[in-house]
């Protein structure tokens, strides 16, 4: 029988503007939450190991070896600490090798935390950073950069299946009007299809980024962090606990080329399909037990996409279901209900533990009035690095 | 005021600046902001709203709120030049100020853009409409444009591609503190006006009239927990 694993504790900073605080102390703050709300901020050294995410502190804020920083700003020494990277998927790798750990064997109870800092340098630099992680010489020297990706992404996607500009201006104001009510999100504010689309002066408030995908198809650069307690729920340590754990039924990962042109068919992201059939046979679940999931809509085409390569919805079809309002908290399947990475912030090293605190969040039915889901029983977040050739797939359970 | 053969010496020339037609624009929140010229009898609100961010160090706004303060009362009072200054008004609440002066029929001198409401590009949008009235209105075929800030610095010298003249100085130097100088040329802005640069005109006689009377913001997202 495979461990039984449980969150206990979450914690998240407010995504958004932290260039002025030193990356260690904002993991701290999200770290801290998370030990309180897991009951062990007294006994903290009862945490067996320390996993931290951070996808670029070198180059993003001139600083390195934040894992063990944390562990001394928390006041956690001898536990150990170690780094893990895995480009925009790390926080959410941070969480499989937690679980990993705990299933091992080798420790009972892991603190997860990702964060970034990504806003003491200027968008541009940002965008520059994230892009070191393409192929050095057959995309990054090219002068290609995420945002260039999607935009190309977008525009065969759209040509292929006939989804529209509206549509992805769909799935930002849906997006927005979740954040708008989410305490931890960058961009608190709703936004409306008349004005990022239909209006007369939509084309310059709602501008290219990156043809075709414009400023509200787009996440925004942010800084912050994001917490987890994880337990073994069978192991003695998990007396210490007053919650209820929420149950991490599946995680898996995969990978896919890491140029993009050498994929038969670069609509195709063989890594979210493969890693999403992973964690639902852990699971035991499959595309219609999920209650709502988290997608990484670092484009909020690819909120479209990913839900399509997990089954969620038929290949091409998605964007039609966001016209029916299918994706909405009161819809059939939300998506993004914490306003998703296009409304809460994508600071690269802690989305992936974003995503999951989210789903415990919304499993407890602790999050904020007016974007609940409704009893929801799994959720299913999808962390997707590289532009799709790292991508891991996580289901909690409510037991 | 009483204008005595002193004050007449004290006060600078005029150009006769062609008035800026409003127009408006839906941000991105569904609110409709009206962009109109500023009277000069409004100052007392244009005041009161820059004043309290005279006090932010983050992101210069102190040095751009006490600079554009001073440049409301030298506009106010006939100290300064061929001065306009245009508002962006949400249901007559401002959202953002914007300054600037003609120094002569062909060129203008930007002074200051100040945000009140941040995340819906208002800046942005005031800005554009500086520019347009510049070189749109007033036919000017160049404006020299600082920046205190980097995120001002961002938005206006990398997204216009603004020409740098920096190692023309002093020969072309812009009137703030002698920083580097960049400028906003007719060709530059017939390439950027299209996508920078909207809003709707005439503006319908019962939007224009919620922004009609100015008032000053009661919340200052830069000054967490602000009471006036």
């Amino acid at each position: 029988m495979s461990a039984r694993i449980g969150i206990v504790g979450v914690g998240h900073t407010r995504f958004g503007n932290s260039s002025e605080y030193d990356l260690a102390d904002v993991m701290a703050y999200a770290a801290t939450d998370a030990l309180i709300d897991a009951g062990i901020l007294e006994k903290r050294r009862e945490v067996d190991q320390v996993f931290v995410a951070n996808m670029a502190s070198g180059l993003f804020c001139n600083q390195t070896s934040v894992a063990s920083s944390l562990v001394s700003r928390l006041d956690m020494e001898p536990v150990p600490a170690e780094l893990i990277e895995n480009g925009p998927a790390s926080g959410a790798s941070a969480v499989k090798v937690a679980y990993m750990a705990i299933a091992s064997g080798m420790a009972d109870v892991v603190l997860a935390v990702g964060g970034e800092i990504m806003r003491k340098v200027s968008g541009w630099q940002a965008t520059d950073i994230v892009a070191t992680m393409l192929h050095t010489d057959a995309e990054y020297n090219m002068g290609l950069t995420l945002p260039s990706f999607g935009g190309m992404f977008a525009r065969l996607y759209m040509d292929k299946y006939g989804c529209t500009e509206r549509d992805l201006a769909l799935i930002a104001v849906k997006d927005h009007d979740n954040g708008a009510l989410n305490q931890y999100a960058h961009v608190q504010s709703a936004c409306t299809i008349e004005a990022i689309a239909d209006s007369e002066t939509a084309h310059v408030v709602n501008n290219y980024v990156a043809e075709p995908l414009r400023i509200y198809s787009t996440c925004p650069v942010s800084d912050g962090a994001a917490a987890l307690v994880l337990v073994n729920m069978d192991s003695p340590k998990a007396r210490l606990f007053g919650k209820r754990p929420v149950r991490i039924a599946g995680v898996a990962s995969a990978t896919d080329t890491h140029c993009v042109h050498n994929r038969k068919d670069p609509l195709r992201l063989d890594a979210v399909r493969i890693a999403g059939e992973k964690a639902y046979a852990m699971a035991g679940v499959g595309p219609r037990d999920i209650s709502f999931a988290e997608l990484h809509d670092a484009f909020v085409i690819l909120e479209l996409a990913i839900s399509e390569e997990l089954g969620l919805f038929e290949r091409g079809k998605s964007f039609l279901a966001v016209r029916e309002g299918a994706t909405t908290i009161k819809g059939r399947l939300p998506i993004n209900p914490s306003g998703g990475l296009k409304s809460k912030g994508h600071p690269v090293g802690a989305t992936g533990v974003s995503q999951i605190v989210e789903l415990a969040r919304q499993i407890r039915g602790e999050v904020e009035p007016g974007r609940q889901v409704k009893d929801p029983r799994y959720g299913m977040a999808v962390n997707f690095g590289g532009f799709g050739n790292n991508v891991v797939a996580t289901i909690c359970a409510k037991d | 005021m009483a204008i005595d053969a002193i004050e007449s010496k004290l006060r600078p020339p005029a150009l006769g600046l062609k008035p800026y037609p409003s127009k408006m624009i839906t941000l991105a929140s569904g609110e409709i902001m009206v962009v109109r010229e500023a009277r000069r009898e409004e100052v007392g609100v244009l005041l009161g709203t820059v004043y309290p961010l005279i006090g932010v160090p983050a992101d210069y706004y102190d040095i751009v709120a006490a600079r554009m303060y001073e440049e409301l009362l030298g506009w106010y009072r006939y100290r300064t030049a061929n001065e306009f200054v245009l508002v962006g008004a949400i249901n007559g609440v401002i959202a953002g100020i914007v300054n600037s002066r003609s120094v002569d029929p062909k060129l203008g001198m930007s002074l200051h853009t100040l945000t009140i409401k941040r995340g819906l590009r208002i800046g942005a949008q005031l800005f554009a409409a500086k520019m347009e009235n510049h070189i749109e209105i007033q036919g000017a075929d160049e404006v020299y444009i600082v920046a205190e800030s980097p995120n001002g610095w961002r938005r206006w010298m990398i997204e216009y591609e603004l020409e740098d003249r920096s190692h023309l100085y002093p020969a072309v130097r812009h009137e703030l503190g002698g920083v580097p100088t960049f400028v906003l040329t007719r060709k530059l802005w017939d390439a950027v006006k299209s996508s920078k640069c909207t809003g709707v005109r005439p503006v319908p006689p019962e939007i224009l009239a919620t922004a009609n009377k100015l008032s000053m913001p009661t919340e200052y997202p830069q000054i967490p927990g602000f009471k006036r």
